[in-house]
């Protein structure tokens, strides 16, 4: 009689279950170069982590104290951003003033929150984003309701980076469109244009662009004509995010099948309908993770305003380490709006990946 | 008997009104936008002609051959506060290329480190690539450039108490100052037998190729090789009696004299650049080295190639075609942050522009000259890079 496996006794359980000693072994001690490299990292860690730690955490001065406690400290002086922690995060915007910058960042966060979710991408998306705008622009500038009036050269700190950064993506959007439209046109002119304007802007520098904008802008204008280096800047930014978004949108545009025009046009509709109603959709929501990887390059950009002296969170944090009590612990400054940077950074892109994952299924490579 | 039309014979395109027809309004269309963007420019220039004479601020490229009248920190070309706008720029410009190919270099050599690492199958290596990836691409780099000034200068000892890690180098808040081999004849004829070492290995290893297609059997290639690139230099670097006199850095009374120094601003920026980059290097090998699909490996295990035969003969070929294209965007972007280097203080192309900028008010003249130095590094970046590519791409695949 043959012995037939009794599939009701117990199996060994799966690999990662085993236990401490196992998963160890499996990671770290697989082989002898797998072991000699786990030691040697292990080594090089015992070097850099106790210092750091002892920086950081054990030597650190946590909460307020004046620059005398920090200098005999050996750690970190987190004092610093204590002091000036209103300073780097709102810029020159007057002290008294600071809760409207303050809710016009919160509506900002939360629209931009809001649009994450795949539930809400709808119409009413749009009206949302439209009201957030005008109801920021009053925060921001006031002049009515009896809000005291700001000028943008006072806007600073975290809300300049993100207006700066969402309405150059907003703004920069459409643009990227027709740029896109226009290099794949069938219109030699067209065509030329579009090509020399993305490959211009992509081959030079934004802190040129910056440049250009500050120098140059005021020139362009007709004399009399003021325009402010906020609104210089904005414009170089979206120029320069404009150049980018129509590459993304043009790989797109490339990955819908040409059946699709082939139908549209046979179906009687003209350019711009099957543009609008059939390529464009299917060409953006397959390149909408390379829109939200555009919106953390310009997030992350948006930094150079501050070589054209815009107090941006960089420039906040500079002016805020130039304090002559201060200026020894300027890498305190580097390191708290470089975790403000690394976590919004970080979020959008494990977003932007989770995105690209959902918007794939189902979907074949053609 | 009723009469078909012949389906053979060519009817008459159908009558199409001029402002119906496709191509006529292409054409209109063009010649639209064309105009408007001629109007645009027009206006513009007419504007700022207009805001130049206003503010009588000089026009065309005459300042290039003016006294410059600032100190540049460093240069490779020997340049004085009395030398020319026009050497200045170029001066600049020879900065940026030399943190540009120097930056390259570092990031290609740790973003294949840490792009192998991420795919490790040690946990620990391959945790520890993912945190280097996801934190210096989420921080801007001109902000990593700030951080690595302020350790240099911040937390660096002073020139007086400077750490010696090898004779003859000496690293402080003022830079690196390490030790250079004094000019002599003979490293002329060094360099020149360096150089026919190297043609010589490529012609030899064509000559093993060959030997090895034909017979079968592939003669030694390291050896032969090592001893052409590094044994025949150091031949004649013995036979003209090892000349060898090093410049070396010694401490005056307030500061260090000879030997060669680097800056800390270059370093910052080298550094900076270097990492930053190297990330998303990293991300583009590891996503070359996924492209390549396992039964490629497989099968070459199954003809019997050692490990390392398969990586270089049959994983790397593959993947480097996924690799070059998105790796010479980054080595287009590592050159076009270089222009931050004005946050740092090194002197290159854009911080030499920006100062000549400031003191000639020149501002279209000077902005010209930066966009169409770095679109011309861009463009010559990407065509040779796409020569390369076009190189290295499947024949058949076209």
């Amino acid at each position: 009689m043959t012995t037939l496996v009794d599939p009701s006794a117990p199996t060994a359980a799966p690999r990662d279950n085993i236990g401490v000693v196992e998963w160890l072994r499996t990671r770290l001690f697989s082989s002898p170069g797998n072991t000699i490299l786990t030691l040697a990292t292990l080594v090089l860690l015992w070097f850099v982590l106790p210092p750091m730690a002892n920086w950081f955490v054990l030597d650190a001065v946590w909460w307020a104290a004046p620059p005398e406690v920090c200098r005999a400290a050996e750690g970190a002086c987190w004092a610093m951003i204590h002091e000036k922690h209103r300073l780097i995060i709102f810029g020159r915007y007057p002290y008294a003033e600071h809760w409207r910058p303050f809710v016009a960042m919160l509506v900002l966060i939360g629209l931009i929150g809001g649009s994450t979710n795949r539930r809400f991408w709808r119409r009413e998306l749009a009206v949302a984003w439209a009201a957030g705008m005008v109801v920021m622009g009053v925060l921001m500038w006031g002049g009515v309701f009896g809000l005291t009036f700001v000028e943008t050269a006072l806007w600073g700190g975290l809300p300049l980076t993100l207006i700066l950064t969402t309405v150059g993506i907003v703004v920069a959007f459409p643009l990227g469109i027709i740029l896109a439209l226009g290099r794949q046109s069938q219109m030699p002119i067209i065509r030329t244009l579009s090509v020399v304007y993305i490959e211009l802007i992509r081959g030079v520098p934004l802190v040129s662009l910056l440049f250009m904008a500050s120098f140059m802008f005021p020139l362009f204008m007709p004399s009399g004509v003021q325009i402010s280096s906020l609104l210089r800047a904005q414009v170089a930014i979206i120029l320069f995010a404009g150049a980018y978004l129509a590459e993304v949108v043009r790989g797109g545009l490339q990955a819908v099948p040409r059946g699709q025009v082939e139908a549209a046009r046979s179906l009687g509709l003209g350019y711009w309908p099957t543009m609008w109603k059939i390529v464009l959709p299917q060409a953006i929501r397959m390149v909408i993770p390379g829109i939200v990887n555009s919106f953390i390059s310009t997030f992350k950009d948006t930094s150079l305003v501050a070589i054209v002296s815009l107090t941006d969170l960089m420039l906040a944090a500079r002016q805020a380490v130039g304090d002559p009590a201060w200026r020894a612990y300027g890498l305190e400054g580097y390191v708290f709006i470089g975790l403000i940077y690394l976590i919004f950074c970080y979020l959008m892109s494990r977003y932007s990946q989770r995105l690209e994952v959902q918007l794939y299924t189902g979907r074949q490579r053609l | 008997m009723t009469t078909f039309e012949d389906p053979a014979v060519p009817s008459e395109p159908p009558r199409v009104a001029p402002w119906n027809n496709p191509s006529v309004r292409a054409w209109v269309y063009q010649v639209v936008v064309m105009g408007l963007v001629l109007a645009l420019a027009v206006y513009l220039i007419n504007n700022t002609l207009t805001n130049l004479s206003e503010r009588s601020i000089r026009t065309g490229f005459g300042f290039l051959d003016r006294e410059a009248g600032f100190r540049m920190g460093e240069s490779i070309i020997p340049i004085e506060p009395s030398n020319s706008y026009g050497r200045a720029i170029l001066a600049g410009f020879l900065n940026t290329l030399k943190v540009a190919i120097l930056g390259i270099i570092l990031c290609t050599v740790v973003g294949v480190v840490i792009g192998i690492a991420r795919l490790s199958r040690n946990w620990l290596v391959q945790k520890l690539a993912t945190v280097y990836v996801e934190t210096l691409r989420n921080i801007p780099i001109l902000l990593q450039l700030f951080f690595w000034y302020a350790i240099i200068t911040g937390t660096f000892p002073n020139s007086q108490e400077a750490w010696k890690p090898l004779p003859g180098v000496f690293i402080s808040k003022s830079g690196i100052l390490h030790a250079v081999p004094v000019a002599d004849p003979a490293h002329l004829w060094i360099g020149i037998a360096l150089l026919v070492g190297i043609i010589a290995t490529v012609f030899y290893g064509r000559w093993v190729r060959r030997q090895q297609q034909e017979t079968g059997r592939r003669p030694p290639l390291l050896g032969p090789a090592l001893g052409l690139i590094v044994g025949l230099p150091f031949l004649v670097f013995l036979g003209f009696g090892a000349p060898l006199a090093w410049d070396l850095p010694v401490m005056g009374r307030f500061r260090f004299t000879g030997g060669q120094e680097i800056t800390p601003e270059f370093l910052a920026l080298w550094i900076g650049l270097g990492l930053y980059t190297a990330a998303f290097v990293a991300e583009v090998v590891r996503g070359g080295i996924l492209a390549v699909d396992w039964g490629q490996t497989e099968a070459a295990g199954a003809l019997g190639l050692r490990r390392g035969l398969v990586l270089r003969l049959v994983v790397l070929p593959q993947a480097l075609r996924v690799i070059i294209p998105p790796t010479t965007n980054q080595y287009l972007n590592l050159t076009k942050n270089s222009s931050l280097a004005v946050a740092v203080g090194y002197p290159e192309l854009t911080s030499v522009t920006d100062t000549t900028l400031n003191q000639t008010g020149q501002a279209v003249e000077c902005i010209a000259i930066m966009m169409a130095i770095y679109l011309a590094i861009s463009l010559s970046i990407s065509g040779g890079m796409n020569l390369y590519n076009r190189a290295v791409q499947i024949p058949d695949r076209r």
